[in-house]
């Protein structure tokens, strides 16, 4: 269980760029000008070590500066491509993410829920579950005819495992007065199961979903770089190929930025679906 | 809401056994009582004597392993609306608001959300949690999630109310505050309570019967007929009737907890002198 117990806390959850950044903005604007101007420094940094080609164990020669790699930006937003690009990459990860979490969110249910179930599935999920998902890229060109589905599966690999286990760990951590109290006021099994075992199970559920969509886009930029022909992973590759280095930055900008703004929306709509989480943390606060 | 011949508890010679062979605990042994419709009923006794498996047991979580019980002549094998649970510890559903933990036996028996919406508030009202509505259990303090505990059971008019010490995370005041409630709402309902409680003021005050336990295996020690009148009040609990009995409780309670704790130490002075 421990890939996604580990990081359950909400606190880190909602830990991202932006928030460190912008956090307590208002209160603190002395701390923040601080984290505002490490920034600042880092770039500054790695702008005088380009331009003046340090060696000092990374090679700077190769390194384009953060000026070249804003003029690449430039040209990607303007590019026709950027959109293919893009949207390429979404719509694979999409796929591959809701599969996941259709499949991981299924037999999660399942698993947790029923004896059988954990000793049947669980055993043989767990014997492919330490096989990382680029691992499975030569396998899975392979396995399918089409190299477009060959992506789908890699980034359904690497999300499948984290939903499935905060699935199950979600439904087996559902404290048993809860069951209890809706049986002896007339709930069946039926009513168990939609009444008390989905709701209880969706926080950890959504917890599975927020790190499954992170390591989706983990698999999809190295599924891409194997076979693709768009998909900023593949534009990334391609720029290294094509011997054209600042777009191979502004290439890993765009994954970052795209894999937070997706993790964002999950966690956008896991808010909303548990309303009830805010009295909770209010009460803990 | 008058409860003819229903709710009646009968329990002839019931023990139940947990775990198997090697370590098998025997948690209530030989207990043989009845309880009538309509009466509340107390289950007193020191930590872990099993008064708590007996409640569980009427509540049909657990199955006596010797013996039986019925409720109104029909043996208690699986829980139901019929005999609702309060908990110790509120098990409210976290992620439904008051209103619809409320709702939710009435729901699961299939009545339309429009009626259960409407018994639900009377009964919210009727613990005093009439605009609490929409909050989650989170936003309300123990005893008002208590309270919607026992609205929860009520509102569907059950033979019984079982209750495993409802008040014992309560502060003081708050706990006495719930006693009256209880006793008020139920002067109305008029249902069957079995309350499982180790705090003998509460016990007195509330009950009609006082059944005391004894250590594990718990058994029936003795049958206390609190003859208090009713309305009760909490001055009541400085009367000569209430005294007598809380010494003979006491007493009781005291010889059953020693059996498991051993006699208390000599005193650190008396040590002192003896060396």
């Amino acid at each position: 269980m421990s890939v996604g117990v580990a990081s359950a806390r909400p606190a880190a959850l909602r830990a991202n760029v932006l928030a460190t950044l912008t956090a307590g903005l208002a209160r603190r604007p002395a701390r923040a000008a601080i984290r505002i101007v490490a920034c600042l420094a880092c770039i500054a940094v790695w702008q005088l070590a380009s331009t003046w080609r340090w060696e000092v164990g990374i090679n700077f020669q190769n390194i384009p500066s953060p000026e070249q790699v804003a003029r690449a930006s430039v040209d990607l937003l303007q590019s026709p491509k950027l959109f293919a690009h893009i949207g390429n990459s979404l719509r694979r990860v999409f796929a591959g993410f809701g599969a996941a979490a259709v499949l991981g969110i299924g037999f999660g249910l399942v698993i947790g829920r029923s004896r059988l179930a954990e000793d049947s599935l669980l055993a043989p999920l767990e014997l492919l579950r330490p096989i990382p998902a680029v691992a499975w890229i030569p396998m899975a060109i392979l396995m399918f005819a089409s190299s477009e589905v060959s992506m789908i599966f890699i980034t359904f690999i690497g999300a499948f495992f984290p939903i499935l286990l905060n699935t199950i760990h979600g439904v087996e951590t559902i404290d048993r007065n809860l069951v209890a109290a809706a049986r002896s006021l007339g709930a069946g099994r039926w009513a168990i199961f939609r009444e008390v075992v989905l709701p209880g199970s969706l926080p950890s559920v959504i917890t599975g979903l927020s790190i499954g969509m992170g390591t989706c886009w983990f698999s999809l930029v190295s599924a891409e770089m194997i076979s693709g022909q768009f998909g900023i992973g593949y534009y990334t590759w391609e720029a290294y190929n094509l011997q054209k280095y600042p777009p191979i930055v502004v290439g890993m900008i765009a994954i970052g930025l795209l894999g937070m703004g997706s993790s964002a929306l999950v966690r956008a709509v896991g808010t909303f679906a548990t309303p009830w989480r805010r009295a909770e943390q209010a009460r803990q606060r | 809401m008058s409860a003819t011949p229903s709710g009646r508890i009968v329990l002839d010679d019931v023990g139940i056994t947990f775990g198997r062979n090697g370590d098998r605990v025997e948690a209530v042994r030989r207990i043989s009582c009845a309880i009538a419709g309509g009466e509340f009923v107390c289950l007193l006794g020191p930590s872990g004597c099993g008064k708590s498996t007996l409640l569980n047991a009427m509540a049909g979580f657990v199955l006596p392993t010797e013996g039986s019980l019925t409720l109104d002549g029909e043996p208690v094998l699986r829980p139901g609306a019929d005999r609702g649970m309060v908990f110790q510890h509120h098990s409210l559903f976290p992620w439904k608001t008051v209103l619809a933990n409320v709702e939710f036996g009435l729901k699961m028996r299939g009545m339309s959300a429009h009626e259960r919406i409407g018994l639900a508030r009377t009964f919210l009202h009727a613990v005093g949690l009439g605009g609490f509505e929409k909050h989650y259990p989170a936003q309300l303090s123990g005893g008002m999630q208590q309270r919607v505990g026992i609205a929860r059971v009520l509102v569907n008019n059950p033979r019984v109310m079982l209750m495993d010490e409802p008040f014992g995370a309560l502060d003081a005041q708050t706990r006495l505050m719930m006693q009256e409630l209880l006793l008020q709402i139920w002067q109305e309902v008029r249902t069957t309570v079995v309350f499982v409680t180790h705090d003998i003021d509460e016990a007195i005050f509330m009950a009609d019967r006082i059944v005391v336990m004894t250590s594990r295996p718990g058994e029936v020690k003795a049958e206390l007929k609190v003859n208090l009148p009713r309305p009760r009040s909490p001055e009541m609990m400085a009367d000569a009737a209430f005294v007598d009995l809380k010494r003979i409780c006491l007493a009781m309670v005291r010889e059953e907890t020693l059996k498991v704790m051993g006699p208390l130490p000599t005193s650190l002075a008396a040590l002192r002198r003896s060396r």
